[in-house]
């Protein structure tokens, strides 16, 4: 048995297989990160918009900027590096977004809910959002899914999903949710579903989703979380059960 | 030049009603003493400046001490939301708060085109969002050798500079290791810098080490020595991120329901502990 959070982790950590740099933060993409290194992605450096190329954290970090990213790190840039040379200069293989709200075109809302010169809630903003999803290769959202998420419009556009020229590298390329896989492999470029995770239906997933949805032409089965993956999980990379449980 | 001052000197000398003051640092060496010590001489009408504004913003604006906010991002790193600023912007509460929002490279690269004289950054961001539509200050222009529009941002002076290192001499050379952040532009972009740090070193120590030296004592206004005075943020190699004092802060009842929480009593120097977590951090 496992979480529904323990399923996102892994099937994220999956998605690195091969992947040389990822730019991260904290939670569970840094949770899945670190899952990738010691299983499919030995070789992948973690990037963090504070100043770090190749951070080898011993603790959970509790933040972007927590110590314990330095100490060990391939190297620690000033933020003007790590954005300009790291990010804008096209070293970034994936990088993982959230936020309050998202839509079919993989753009993101982390900024306001209601309008913004008088929010009904006011959202932390973009931070490093804006530039990591024009910049980034490719584009990788953690996202729970809910209709209160998964939106026919943004009430503020903080990301840039696909249909605009803005887009440097190659945008949103994967959707990893508690309950099933999305990509944008259509013409539209469009969110489709691609796989459910074990024991969920298609129509929950629908039913989560506040616009019609649209599915690859078949579905599969998102693979179940192996022991050894449960095992790093839950005994090295996360034992307190902060980000999976 | 001897720079150095105390920390209420520095702050009644150069910190007055109405100026913009900039109190950066990455999660590590936020300057919190400075904060409080605006907080204690009765500043007012303050544009507060930083990316993330953090706990320190949050207790500042929470004071009454700022009229508007210049920033990039408005979480506490890896704690959740800063409640006071939120309260301020959704219901005006203790008072209106102006914002002025920018993505996290626009302000770098604010701070960037400032420290080195220019009119303004270009850079690729906020390209197909919301950001320019509710800030004007984002620009675009067309790139003149062909490749199309970039994004430009004008550059920020503060008028003050707030910022905390492990050590420097009394003529303001500053050795800062560890997350280095934006503090080497902002000092080179303010009108005045202080500087506020564990230690006071001689001018041969920072010689013996040449690339630590962050920010040279020829931008430096004055020199605080004053021992903790990032906590509950951190110093590399001298102490520890105080996480139960961030969550303590975001989750307390006066800091989510009330506003003027009691910060007086609450942030003064004599009841903050020495922090008993191990050190953690290079020990370089």
């Amino acid at each position: 048995m496992h979480t529904a959070a323990e399923m996102m982790i892994i099937a994220a950590a999956r998605a690195l297989a091969g992947v040389r740099t990822v730019f991260v933060g904290v939670g569970m993409p840094n949770v899945a990160c670190n899952l990738a290194r010691l299983t499919v992605a030995p070789e992948l450096e973690l990037i963090y918009e504070s100043g770090i190329y190749g951070a080898r954290p011993q603790r959970l970090p509790l933040s972007i900027g927590d110590p314990t990213l330095v100490t060990g790190a391939n190297s620690v840039v000033s933020m003007a590096d790590l954005f300009g040379l790291y990010l804008q200069g096209g070293h970034v293989d994936v990088a993982f977004l959230g936020g309050a709200q998202v839509d079919r075109h993989g753009s993101l809302n982390t900024t306001v809910i209601g309008p913004y010169h008088s929010p009904t809630v006011r959202l932390p903003g973009s931070g490093g959002a804006a530039e990591i999803a024009i910049n980034a290769r490719r584009v990788f959202h953690l996202l729970r899914l809910s209709r209160r998420t998964f939106v026919e419009k943004l009430d503020f556009v903080t990301s840039p999903g696909h249909g605009s020229s803005a887009l440097r590298g190659e945008g949103p390329q994967l959707v990893v949710t508690d309950l099933a896989l999305f990509d944008f492999e259509n013409p539209e470029r469009e969110m489709q579903l691609t796989a459910l995770h074990p024991a969920v239906t298609r129509e929950q997933v629908r039913a989560a989703v506040g616009w019609d949805l649209r599915e690859a032409a078949s579905l599969a089965e998102t693979p179940a979380p192996t022991v050894e993956e449960l095992r790093l999980l839950r005994v090295r990379l996360d034992p307190t059960g902060l980000y999976s449980r | 030049m001897d720079k150095r001052a105390s920390l209420a000197e520095a702050v009644a000398e150069h910190v007055r009603d109405g100026i913009s003051v900039a109190i950066e640092g990455f999660t590590a060496f936020i300057c919190f003493a400075a904060g409080r010590e605006i907080i204690r001489q009765g500043r007012r009408d303050l544009t507060l400046i930083r990316m993330t504004p953090d706990a320190l913003y949050d207790q500042m604006i929470a004071a009454g001490v700022a009229r508007k906010l210049v920033f990039s991002y408005l979480g506490n790193p890896g704690v959740g939301p800063l409640h006071c600023i939120r309260r301020a912007v959704e219901e005006g509460v203790p008072a209106p708060l102006a914002l002025e929002e920018y993505s996290h490279f626009g302000m770098v690269a604010r701070y960037s085109a400032a420290a080195a004289g220019l009119p303004f950054q270009a850079l690729h961001s906020c390209g197909a969002t919301d950001l320019p539509a509710a800030n004007p200050e984002i620009k675009f222009l067309d790139d003149p050798y062909g490749s199309g529009p970039v994004a430009v941002v004008p550059p920020l002076h503060p008028d003050v500079a707030i910022l905390h290192a492990q050590r420097a001499d009394a003529e303001g050379n500053t050795h800062l290791w560890g997350l280095v952040g934006v503090q080497k532009e902002v000092a080179f972009a303010a009108h005045k810098v202080i500087v506020v740090v564990e230690e006071l070193v001689s001018n041969e120590v920072i010689r013996s080490d040449p690339n630590r030296t962050l920010i040279p004592g020829l931008v430096v206004d004055a020199v605080v020595v004053e021992p903790f005075g990032a906590h509950p943020s951190y110093v590399q190699g001298r102490y520890d991120r105080d996480n139960a004092f961030y969550l303590e802060w975001t989750g307390s009842p006066a800091t989510r329901t009330r506003h003027r929480p009691g910060c007086r009593s609450g942030c003064s120097k004599s009841q903050i502990a020495p922090p008993t977590s191990p050190i953690s951090g290079s020990r370089g």
